[in-house]
């Protein structure tokens, strides 16, 4: 019984010194487990008040059947990027990626590229005015099995019988001339956008669409697949933001490539271009490499900022809020940092006017109504501004990633700010698809456009490239039924407001839009087309 | 271990510096346990030198276990250092855990520090933290307080503390 008197032995000052660390570990655990705790029962407070469902879109159907017959119009730095996306990465753009991935082991581009799902799908044809694209389309693609023909004209290769769909990835002044045709003679249409470059012959286009149902039409908008934009759909169906009455959208871009400065090949002339095709419906002029390849610096061929990239934050935002053509807007700018000869300016700030629309609202009724939506760009300078939807009770911050801040001034929430379970300066909503991986973002155009949801999203974790996705829902609408997600009525809602933002700069005035007789209002003999194409 | 010759000042300052860095460990597992949200892998993907290693611990396949393990770890050194058992063993615990933390994120010159609450130059909190439990490898002094009492001879206690 030695234990026992060993025992008998210890007084206060021994247990103390013995277990005194027992109540100090149990004060730790029990500090850490509560405050863990209500941070984790605040947060579920949140997310079930403000309910937001971040589910991703319905699937496209299955690729099964016949393979797709394709014909690419258009191979040059888009077209080269949808056949990638179709599955096909021209001999150049591989050899790229592996010498990238010996720099880099951490590049994912080959192995995203070949991760990709197979689409089940022919490329059947190709069309290009410059022999050096269209030859290097044939030697990456044309094989023993699958003899790719090369069409002269895209009127060739429409109405040859070997195409079931065509890819539109031309410069802006032969995207509706050939979609029109195409579809009129009842094959698919994949058009970049913007969808057209003049405003008759966006009316056009919807009529062609309208008269040939059974041929799918979509426009290159593919972020509509971008996961967060589903997302932010939800956001304003709850109305977690109140009544939205600004959205702030804008382009930053301070390099040659994001100024349309793209590279002129060595082998290009009058030989290897058929320039009166190039041409089209565009103002006569001699062959000229820089608007060959450098077309987006002039109204003849492209748009500038309204046509190439207000169009993107434009549709943008019509997804998520669907709010159509503006009442009214007015645009200013000029050519500031890019004095090299081209006639679109590269800085460019766009009003649009939507008095009547309304997200909801948390006051008394009546008390909130109309939205102005701003486009500010300049091709001048980087500095990120962000997407931002500003309502009277939140504002949303969107892109690939989505945060939802309270406002201080908030009616909606301004008992649980009283209360402080809601800070105004920390989100209290947070979506970022990509929270688990890291991304290798190679250029500061790049970067530009992955922040918008432009290049890729998310699917169960996984990088997807967006225009892949947008590519899938066309094929499928093509194979399965439906319609896809950007068709004729939200192009032309794109369409329409962009067109509007080009006439105002051009006259330096208001340009209104009469909703009873769905036109651009002109002043008598004022014809808008030319002036929107006039340099 | 010596520790006949310490003053009772000098006993207590040492048993107060096991306790209070067994204390921050403690909560900072408590902490994690109860977050089922909460992971390393941002801090591991973001490492600035040894890479691949870091990124290989954040694997999909690795990174449930090595959040566990860090959790457990961080959990076990607390105990070991606020209750007083195995202190040596908690301490050499405690001083893998630092270090993994150090490297992932070192104050070198040159190298991108990321968001912190101070100035660092080689020097920071994890690696003075480090040498505090060597401190305490070298002193553990679980005779003036610790669990590991109960299971000593009773002579002997007196013979420390006297």
């Amino acid at each position: 019984m030695e234990n026992d008197s060993h025992f008998n032995r210890w007084n206060r000052r021994d247990l103390l010194k013995a277990l005194g660390g027992i109540p100090l570990v149990g004060s730790v655990w029990f500090a850490g487990a509560n405050l863990a705790g209500a941070a984790k029962r605040e947060k579920q407070f949140l997310l079930e008040t403000l309910n937001i469902k971040a589910t991703p879109p319905p699937e496209s159907g299955p690729m099964s059947g016949n393979p797709m017959r394709i014909g690419i119009i258009g191979f040059g730095i888009r077209g080269e990027q949808l056949c990638r996306a179709l599955g096909f990465g021209s001999n150049s753009w591989l050899k790229e990626m592996q010498d990238a991935l010996k720099e880099n082991p951490k590049d994912t581009r080959l192995a995203d590229f070949k991760a990709q799902e197979n689409l089940n799908v022919k490329l059947a044809a190709i069309c290009d005015v410059f022999d050096v694209r269209a030859d290097n389309f044939l030697a990456s693609f044309s094989r023993d099995g699958n003899k790719i023909k090369r069409f002269r004209t895209h009127t060739e290769m429409i109405n040859s019988g070997e195409v079931d769909a065509v890819i539109i990835a031309t410069p802006d002044h032969w995207h509706a001339p050939m979609a029109i045709e195409a579809l009129n003679a009842g094959v698919h249409v994949y058009v970049e956008k913007p969808m057209t470059h003049n405003i008759s012959e966006t009316y056009a286009l919807r009529d062609a669409v309208t008269n040939n149902p059974k041929a799918v039409f979509t426009v290159g908008h593919q972020h509509r697949q971008t996961q967060s934009f589903l997302t932010a759909q939800d956001v304003i169906r709850k109305n977690i933001l109140g009544h939205v009455s600004l959205v702030q959208t804008n382009t930053n871009r301070n390099d040659d490539n994001g100024a349309w400065q793209y590279d002129i090949h060595d082998l290009a002339s009058p030989k290897t271009i058929d320039w009166n095709l190039f041409l089209g419906n565009a103002p006569k002029a001699d062959f000229n490499l820089e608007h060959f390849f450098r077309w987006r610096k002039w109204w003849a061929y492209g748009s500038g900022l309204s046509g190439d990239l207000l169009t993107h934050d434009y549709d943008r935002v019509n997804c998520v809020l669907n709010m159509g053509i503006p009442r009214s807007v007015t645009a200013s700018g000029g050519i500031y940092t890019h004095r090299d000869g081209r006639n679109v300016p590269d800085v460019l700030q766009v009003n649009m006017e939507f008095p009547d629309f309304s997200t909801g609202g948390s006051q008394q009724k009546g008390k909130e109504q109309g939205m102005t939506f701003v486009y500010s760009a300049t091709l001048g300078n980087q500095f990120d501004r962000g997407t931002v939807l500003m309502g009277h009770d939140g504002s949303m911050d969107l892109g690939n990633r989505i945060s939802v801040y309270a406002d201080p001034r908030s009616t909606k929430y301004a008992e649980l700010i009283k209360e402080q379970r809601i800070e105004t300066d920390v989100p209290i909503y947070q979506y970022d698809p990509a929270v688990s991986g890291t991304d290798a973002i190679t250029s500061a155009t790049a970067k530009y456009f992955a922040n918008k949801g432009l290049l890729w999203t998310y699917r169960d974790g996984k990088r997807v490239d967006s225009t892949f996705l947008h590519l899938r829902e066309w094929l499928s609408c093509i194979r399965n039924g439906g319609t896809p997600s950007c068709s004729i009525k939200e192009g032309f809602e794109e369409a329409i407001s962009a067109h509007m933002a080009g006439l105002s700069y051009k006259l330096g005035r208001r340009i209104d839009w009469d909703t009873a007789t769905q036109k651009i209002v002109s002043k008598p003999g004022e014809d808008l087309d030319a002036v929107l194409l006039g340099s | 271990m010596n520790t006949q010759n310490f003053s009772a000042t000098q006993r207590f300052v040492m048993v107060l510096l096991r306790i209070l860095i067994g204390w921050h460990f403690l909560y900072e597992g408590v902490i994690k346990a109860y977050n089922p949200s909460w992971t390393a892998k941002g801090y591991l993907l973001s490492a600035s030198i040894l890479k691949p290693f870091f990124a290989w611990l954040a694997s999909d396949s690795l990174i449930s276990t090595i959040n566990m393990l860090n959790i457990a770890g961080l959990m076990a050194v607390g105990i070991s250092l606020l209750m007083g058992i195995k202190v040596r063993w908690g301490c050499v615990a405690g001083i893998l855990l630092l270090a993994f933390y150090y490297l992932a994120h070192p104050p070198f010159p040159s190298l991108p520090q990321g968001p912190s609450e101070g100035s660092y130059w080689v020097v920071n909190k994890n690696l003075i933290e480090i040498a505090a439990l060597l401190v305490i490898f070298q002193f553990p002094l679980t005779a003036v307080f610790g669990l590991e009492n109960l299971w000593m001879e009773k002579n002997k206690i007196t013979a420390i503390n006297e």
